[in-house]
């Protein structure tokens, strides 16, 4: 079954025949705009760079886009044969997140909206 | 020195908890004598306990499932006894506190360690053998995952015995479950046992994931797969994506109740409801982890006992993807009483009903396999029709449900009990079932006693009528789940038609533990020698009954839909062997390793000693288990060879012998 | 008669572990096998996500993030693990490769710096623990402890799975087996810094809002 003394030249989950090559490069570059990524997020934050209530939507946005450069060039996800089932389960994966979260949120939302007493005399404990 | 574990926890004071543990420990400690006293622990522990076989693992799973069973079905009767007697003036003979225990018991018992591990179990051996292959993708990883739920079974039957059990239902809703109401080891038991067999069951979805995506014959693209192997696959991704949920939300009580902290608490900002929504979150995925792969077990047994093949492949395998998604689509349909405005509810309503959808075209498709078939009434397929009958009322008595102005009336009442045994029954129940009779005779060499079977069948399929329509009546007419005490007399007839049905089902039981015995006495009557006993159509028939070890001495390679049928068709198939061998191959499998038990045996340390309060016990047991895996992870030599020489000589035995390994 | 729908299936290289090639190898089931139990894992992150994303409004009257949180100690345990992430790509290029003293410098610089992000997040909590923002004070600090604290007790777990795998290499040598779980670590430690791009832009660049 493990007849794999051959060099390896596949680092990403799956790929049998090195499709997407792991590099230096590779690396640098995904290290490089991670970096970039992450100054952004820490500015949009902390300054008015982006409009007030944009900044959240803005800081959704930077982490997506540093989650991708980290699956690209870290993980090395490709879009060849043998990483179907990696993009494959990343999705499932992405989906069933989306819907806990988010479906979590509207219905907490929805939930407390509902329940809480009108008055505001309610006892603290 | 023993944290707050005193001689108090072994309930001296109630006679049923006494003799019902008493009685249970008593048959362990016979068979313990019985197995030492026949010299057996040598084979047990180099064959079975230590095995990383699939096929032996499915059977304890199973094993276990069955035994567990037992115990279910214990509470089940007591609470259906209780509900018969007590009405009006009378008071029954099960005060409340010990009621609650039991109907919590009830509940986390069946789900986690009666169904659960049959349908894994199941899976376990059957599919790595349709999919053509010598194991599973982690066969040692596949042995802990059986230990872990082994580990959980136990610490869930010591409460019996030492301390009590949740008084909480079968979900432990906080603020109920948090300290402040549930100050004592109850709840711990529960979260700490399914922390554990939790955490074996998400490895064992994975390996299972990992075997069908990346382990088949060759030529088994995913077109070729059998239906029950999709059906597995949905299942056990659903087990990755939804037993984490679970993890987290059970560890987050658990800080609440062992830190301090307030997730669900009344106080401090705590939000009892986010423990529902989350649970849930959880629980709707895992009814279709259960039922999924018994949809398959339909597939299959219908299409061989109707000596057709399977109506509609392609719209099986996209309905059964369409449920696996649609299934984290409509939890909420489980609290839609719990506040949540209209648009929410209607939402979650009508995703509830859109889920019936694929569920039917499967019903469809089945019924088109079965007409103008050759149909054999042998158990297996008078399970399956009794399925079709009894989960499409379940079904359609959940798309009522669906409808949350109709929820507002029946939520929580025992119209919603029956229902989902409805659909659990005939739908898992009956689907395991049929895959124990079917695939029996793979296991073990011969066939089930057949009438014995039918007779089982008939009453587990009258005595579920019996027991849950009168349910269905009674939660129109107001009454709630979970009754200790029945106020109403005008209730009696029903709950006493619905307490014959618990002894019918009773009868149903005592018919399968008598199958089980009078097939084993009269076995040679029923040798299964050719390895297909049924005309099969999956590869699993192409080996011996039972399998050797490796299962295919060469793998088949695979060129169509239902690859041994088309094996037989094409005269590719001698007489006992199963296909042409051009030629054997040396090749390597997994060592059995005792990790798996040592896991487990740490695992109920911890969890032990946790519910407890034995700190020493708990950090203890944690390292332990740290250690051994640093240990295992060092081992090498974690498989062994079979040369070509070897299996030519185990392959000219078993022919020559007659099937049997 | 087949595949219609799915017309690459019947033109699919007879590739081992694609589509009819029989079963892959060993390197491809282990690193897809756990691809599939990081993604669980972050499933299990996305419920403490949920769990903090709704509870992190109820502060009890107590401590809010805005009060508590240290955005420049949070960038620099974020600038420590994003280079970590980058010295463990190096690393795990430099076992490919069988260099066996680059890897341990990339293994030594990736432990480093993963303590010291374990240093840096043990004094944050400390500190709040003595103002008396511990996690038993409100929900919010609740959720906060347990998801930032699960991140946490990964990397810890992380670290320790990367001196045994230093072990490992130094006792067996960069073998076949050896490398696979070397790929199951570098997995592990990219995984937890995606992870951890979620926590410090939900949990602090959001909590101070």
């Amino acid at each position: 079954m493990d007849g794999d003394d051959r060099p390896l030249a596949d680092r990403t989950p799956g790929v049998e025949h090195g499709e997407a090559r792991a590099d230096f490069l590779s690396y640098t570059v995904g290290f490089g705009l991670a970096i970039l990524l992450t100054i952004a997020s820490f500015v949009v934050a902390q300054t008015n760079l982006l409009w007030g209530p944009g900044i959240p939507v803005g800081l959704i946005v930077l982490a997506f886009a540093q989650i991708g450069v980290h699956l690209v060039f870290f993980l090395h996800m490709g879009t060849g044969p043998d990483h179907t089932n990696n993009v494959l389960a990343l999705a499932f994966g992405m989906l069933i997140v989306f819907l806990v979260i988010t479906g979590s949120c509207w219905i907490m939302a929805n939930l407390n909206a509902n329940m809480t007493m009108p008055t505001s005399h309610t006892i603290q404990r | 020195m023993l944290g707050r574990l005193t001689w108090d926890a072994i309930p001296f004071n109630e006679p049923i908890a006494m003799a019902a543990g008493g009685g249970a420990g008593l048959a362990v400690l016979i068979v313990l004598a019985i197995i030492t006293k026949n010299g057996w622990w040598p084979y047990l522990w180099k064959e079975w306990l230590t095995s990383v076989d699939h096929k032996r693992i499915g059977i304890m799973y199973t094993l276990l499932a069955l035994i567990m069973l037992l115990r279910g079905f214990t509470d089940a009767i007591m609470m259906r006894s209780q509900q018969a007697i007590a009405i009006g003036g009378a008071e029954g003979y099960l005060p409340p506190d010990h009621y609650n225990q039991i109907f919590s018991a009830h509940g986390a018992i069946m789900i986690f360690f009666v169904a659960m591990p049959f349908v894994v179990g199941l899976m376990n051996f059957v599919v790595p053998l349709q999919l053509g292959v010598r194991d599973v993708a982690f066969p040692v990883l596949n042995s802990v995952s059986f230990w872990l739920t082994a580990s959980g079974s136990l610490l869930i039957n010591l409460s019996l015995v030492i301390g009590n059990f949740a008084r909480t239902g079968w979900l432990v809703y906080p603020p109920l479950s948090e300290l402040a109401y549930s100050p004592d080891v109850g709840v711990d038991y529960y979260l700490w046992s399914l922390q554990i067999s939790g955490v074996g069951t998400l490895l064992a979805g994975i390996n299972m994931v990992s075997t069908i995506l990346k382990l088949r014959a060759p030529g088994m693209i995913y077109f070729r797969m059998p239906v029950f192997c999709w059906t597995a696959l949905a299942s056990n991704m659903l087990i990755i994506a939804a037993f984490p949920i679970l993890t987290a939300t059970l560890a987050m009580l658990l800080f609440d109740r062992y830190l301090g902290m307030h997730f669900f608490t009344n106080d401090a900002g705590g939000s009892a409801m986010m423990y529902v929504n989350l649970i849930w979150a959880w629980g709707h995925p895992e009814v279709y982890i259960l039922v999924l792969p018994v949809f398959g077990v339909f597939s299959e047994v219908i299409a061989t006992f109707s000596g057709k093949a399977l109506f509609g492949y392609r719209s099986m395998v996209l309905a059964t993807l369409a449920i696996c998604v649609l299934s984290f689509m409509v939890w909420l349909h489980h609290f839609f009483t719990m506040g949540a405005s209209a648009d929410v509810n209607a939402f979650f309503g009508i995703m509830s009903m859109v889920i019936a959808v694929p569920t039917g075209v499967k019903v469809f498709n089945w019924l088109f396999t079965l007409f103008h078939g050759r149909v054999r009434f042998k158990p297996p397929l008078l399970w399956s029709i009794g399925f079709m009958v009894t989960f499409v009322i379940g079904g359609m008595t959940g798309v009522l449900l669906a409808v949350p102005p109709v929820d507002f009336v029946l939520h929580n009442s025992v119209f919603l009990v029956a229902h989902f045994h409805n659909v659990i029954i005939g739908g898992v129940v009956f689907g395991l079932m049929a895959g124990y009779n079917y695939w029996f005779p793979k296991a073990f060499g011969f066939t089930l006693h057949e009438g014995w079977g039918k007779a089982s069948f008939w009453c587990w399929f009258i005595g579920f009528y019996l027991a849950f329509m009168p349910l269905y009546a009674l939660g129109l007419m107001g009454m709630t789940r979970r009754l200790q005490h029945i106020s109403d007399p005008d209730w009696r007839p029903l709950l006493l038609v619905a307490e014959l049905g618990a002894i019918v089902i009773f009868c149903g039981i005592l018919c399968q533990i008598v199958q089980l015995y009078v097939s084993i006495r009269t076995r040679e009557h029923r040798r299964d020698l050719t390895g297909d006993p049924w005309n099969g159509r999956t590869l699993e028939w192409a080996t011996s009954s039972p399998p050797p070890s490796y299962n295919f001495a060469v793998m088949p390679q695979v060129d169509e839909i239902d690859a041994f049928w088309e094996m037989k068709r094409k005269g590719a198939v001698a007489a006992r062997s199963g296909y042409e061998t051009p030629g054997y191959e040396t090749f390597e499998m997994p060592r059995n390793s005792p990790i798996g038990f040592i896991t487990a045996f740490f695992a109920v340390m911890i969890g032990f000693a946790g519910i407890w309060h034995i700190w020493w016990m708990a950090i203890l047991g944690f390292l332990a288990a740290v250690v051994s895996a640093a240990v295992f992870g060092w081992s090498e030599h974690r498989e062994f060879e079979i040369s070509a020489a070897e299996i030519e000589r185990m392959e000219q035995a078993r022919l020559a012998g007659g099937g049997a390994a | 008669m087949t595949d219609t729908i799915f017309p690459a299936a019947a033109r699919t290289e007879l590739v081992p572990g694609r589509g009819g090639g029989g079963p892959a190898s060993t390197r491809t089931v282990v690193a897809y096998g756990f691809w599939i139990f990081l993604l669980s894992d972050i499933i299990m992150f996305s419920g403490l996500f949920a769990a903090y994303a709704v509870l992190s409004g109820n502060t009890a009257d107590g401590p809010t993030g805005r009060e508590l949180f240290n955005l420049r100690s949070a960038f620099i345990e974020t600038a420590f693990l994003l280079v970590s992430s980058y010295t463990c790509g190096l690393g795990a290029l430099s076992a490919e490769q069988q260099r066996r003293d680059r890897f341990y410098l990339f293994a030594a610089l990736t432990f480093i710096l993963g303590a010291a992000f374990l240093f840096i997040e043990l004094t944050e909590f400390a500190g709040m623990v003595h103002e008396g923002a511990g996690p038993s004070r409100s929900a919010f600090l609740s959720s906060f402890f347990t998801l930032v604290g699960m991140h946490g007790a990964h990397v810890t777990s992380g670290l320790l799975w990367l001196v045994y795998m230093v072990a490992q290499v130094a006792v067996k040598g960069l073998r076949p087996h050896v490398l696979r779980r070397l790929l199951c670590f570098s997995l592990f430690w990219h995984a937890l810094d995606i992870v951890w791009v979620g926590v410090f832009t939900m949990v602090y660049l959001m909590g101070i809002r």
